[in-house]
């Protein structure tokens, strides 16, 4: 175990606080800089799908995980994004630009939904975000002079420098994963300077902020800003990855998948955005695997217990009819989220930290260290 | 002025059922200060028992109706100790994501069991209507109301003039203290589960002949019902279904006055106006924090 001597504060704010970090860190982009030329075009693009996620996974957490305000109207957000990128690639804008315009546009937003939010408090900030979210999904419907309505736009190759990036080349999966560790290395620093230091103090408590000296109002508002900023970048690479866009992408089932990404990475740590749209991308795969694969393996495992060729037939087809089920997804989606409220509150990371201190602690690792504490419900209505 | 007044009061029964919903949205609130993402699907999956009963095993209308008012009581005490209890104490944000996954999976496994064609319940309502004048009234949307009316005024009575109503409220305001003087908060809990999935059943039932029940129904009436528990400022038994009918009543005219595309949105238009102008809801209770 490693004990770092701090003697300033700038020891403490430092993005890397030991050499290790910069090692373990440097062997990770160095893997996701080979990975193209290593791995299938399938997982490629589910990689690509990750760092979109994860950017916008990094958005919701400075709202939701810094600043304490919940969101449900992300997808709103990424639509946003989305739809100025294809608006303004129509009239031949150069990618550069219309890439800060859906950032800027989309923070403006943000920033005039981040208004109302000021009055508003847990479940009511919800609802207000999911009605914003309804709001722009029926304008992306109906605007079709813009939007080309549920039809729905075609999103051209994005063109950087004069060069074509098809969306499935490796530039344009190096041009998903700059944004995100542009992103993530933002998003850091905000987080070490006053701006970020405002933000938790708001999330823990909004009283106590505010006694402090914290201009709680324009925090929120910026807060809803930068999130909102960053969910419109992610948005245009989401519709280049895309190259179709339609509002019935961009539903409320969206911005839950978003919540997901957070709550199952972990809502404390960036690390949780990233680990968590891992997690979400990944599902799908595996299902497919688990479909195919599955009905297989059990009967060949049942066949290796003593089980008659017949009744392994029999088993292997019972298995294979249900996980062909039509709903399976979306009741693996429930239980998932479910056992992961129940049981690893603290998302993936948390686990990884869990088992970090282990190995550090060994054999002195006590389960306490991590139990949460029960605080029981004091009335909202007298927060 | 004829086409007013039959637009109003479809209004007002689409609204009831809105409201019918948003009860079982305020109960659960009203005694843990928890949000039921899934009660929209408990809805969803009362009216799918009711149809077992009365529509596949043939048992008369109310003998099955009582049946699945029962069965999603005792399966609404179930949800509430296997996904509830383990986390009551934590922060509402976790609970709020339990009840969103467990509305996934009450969603899915309905659409496996039953398939996700739309059903029909026959009721003894389903036939024949009322006419004062020229204008026609459809008995199921008139037992919607009545029901309604009848379900929120004996919610009420039991909130405000029964022990157990006092406990409840009792143990929202502080769950904490609530123990300390002896009420038996985790019971309270998994009583209020109990009765808000009966109210959501009631729901499903009665609006089984006019929006058909399918598995995605409880999604798709839970996401309006929400808004008229907000509206009625969530925590008040009255106000949930005003909010109810006032949404129910804005969506119809919406619908028959406005350019078509108003009627989805008009109602969350209302909603963000008076979240801005007055964030607790109409009924809401206005306090600030002490310090």
């Amino acid at each position: 175990m490693r004990f770092l001597f701090k003697t300033d504060y700038e020891d403490d704010i430092r993005l890397f606080p030991h050499s290790g970090y910069v090692v373990s860190y440097g062997l990770l982009l160095a893997i996701l800089l080979i990975a193209p030329y290593v791995l299938s075009s399938y997982l490629m693009s589910q990689l690509v799908f990750v760092c979109i996620y994860a950017t916008v996974g990094v958005a919701l957490l400075i709202l939701t995980g810094f600043t304490g305000q919940a969101s449900l109207g992300h997808a709103a957000f990424l639509a946003i994004g989305a739809y100025t990128a294809a608006y303004l690639q129509k009239y031949n804008v150069p990618f550069p630009v219309y890439f800060l315009a859906a950032g800027v546009l989309t923070g403006c937003i943000g920033a005039l939904v981040g208004f109302p939010a000021l009055r508003l408090q847990g479940i009511y900030l919800v609802i207000a975000t999911i009605s914003f979210a309804f709001i722009v999904e029926e304008i992306l419907a109906r605007w079709e002079s813009v939007t080309n309505g549920n039809e729905g736009l075609r999103v051209k190759a994005l063109s950087l420098l004069g060069v074509t990036v098809s969306r499935d080349s490796p530039t344009f999966y190096f041009l998903c994963l700059a944004v995100l560790v542009l992103t993530i290395v933002g998003t850091l620093n905000l987080l070490r300077s006053p701006t970020g230091r405002a933000f938790v103090a708001i999330r823990d408590s909004e009283t106590a902020a505010r006694s402090m000296g914290v201009n709680v109002a324009l925090y929120k508002v910026k807060s809803f800003a930068i999130s909102a900023a960053i969910t419109g970048f992610a948005g245009v690479l989401f519709a280049h990855k895309l190259s179709f866009i339609s509002p019935e992408m961009f539903t409320l089932q969206l911005s839950i998948e978003f919540i997901i990404v957070i709550l199952i990475g972990g809502t404390f740590s960036l690390h949780g955005a990233v680990l968590g749209a891992i997690f979400i991308v990944m599902i799908d795969p595996f299902l497919t695997y688990l479909k195919d694969d599955m009905p297989g393996i059990i009967a060949g495992i049942a066949a290796a217990l003593g089980a008659g060729t017949a009744t392994a037939g029999n088993i292997q087809s019972k298995v294979a009819a249900f996980a062909s089920l039509n709903g399976l997804k979306g009741a693996i989606y429930g239980v998932i989220i479910m056992l992961f409220v129940l049981f690893e509150p603290l998302g993936l990371y948390g686990r990884w930290l869990k088992i970090k201190l282990f190995f550090q602690l060994f054999p002195l690792y006590k389960r306490a260290t991590f139990k949460r504490q029960k605080i029981y419900v004091k009335s909202e209505r007298n927060r | 002025m004829l086409d007013f007044v039959q637009q109003l009061v479809s209004g007002v029964a689409l609204g009831c059922v809105y409201g019918l919903i948003a009860l079982g949205f305020v109960l659960v609130y009203k005694a843990t200060e928890v949000v039921n993402f899934a009660q929209g699907d408990l809805m969803m999956l009362g009216g799918f028992f009711a149809f077992t009963f009365i529509g596949m095993m043939g048992l008369n209308y109310w003998i099955g109706f009582a049946g699945a008012v029962a069965a999603m009581a005792l399966f609404g005490m179930l949800a509430e100790r296997i996904v509830v209890r383990p986390i009551l104490g934590y922060p509402q944000f976790s609970i709020i994501m339990a009840t969103i996954g467990l509305g996934y999976f009450l969603r899915s496994v309905a659409g496996m069991i039953w398939g996700t064609d739309d059903f029909k319940i026959d009721t003894p309502f389903s036939q024949g209507v009322l006419r004062i004048g020229s204008l026609v009234l459809a008995y199921d949307k008139l037992s919607v109301i009545a029901a309604t009316m009848i379900l929120c005024a004996l919610l009420w009575l039991f909130f405000n003039k029964t022990t157990l109503g006092t406990a409840m409220r009792a143990s929202s305001e502080n769950m904490l203290a609530a123990y300390y003087m002896g009420i038996p908060v985790k019971r309270v809990v998994s009583i209020v589960w109990a009765i808000s999935a009966a109210v959501a059943t009631c729901a499903g039932v009665l609006l089984a002949p006019i929006t058909f029940i399918h598995s995605n129904v409880g999604l798709v009436l839970g996401l309006k019902a929400f808004p008229a528990a907000v509206l009625g400022g969530f925590g008040s038994i009255p106000g949930a279904v005003v909010g109810g009918v006032l949404i129910g009543v804005i969506e119809s005219m919406a619908g028959f006055y406005l350019p078509e595309g108003w009627k989805d949105v008009a109602p969350y238009i209302v909603l963000l106006a008076v979240l801005l102008l007055k964030p607790e809801g109409l009924f809401g209770l206005h306090a600030r924090k002490k310090v």
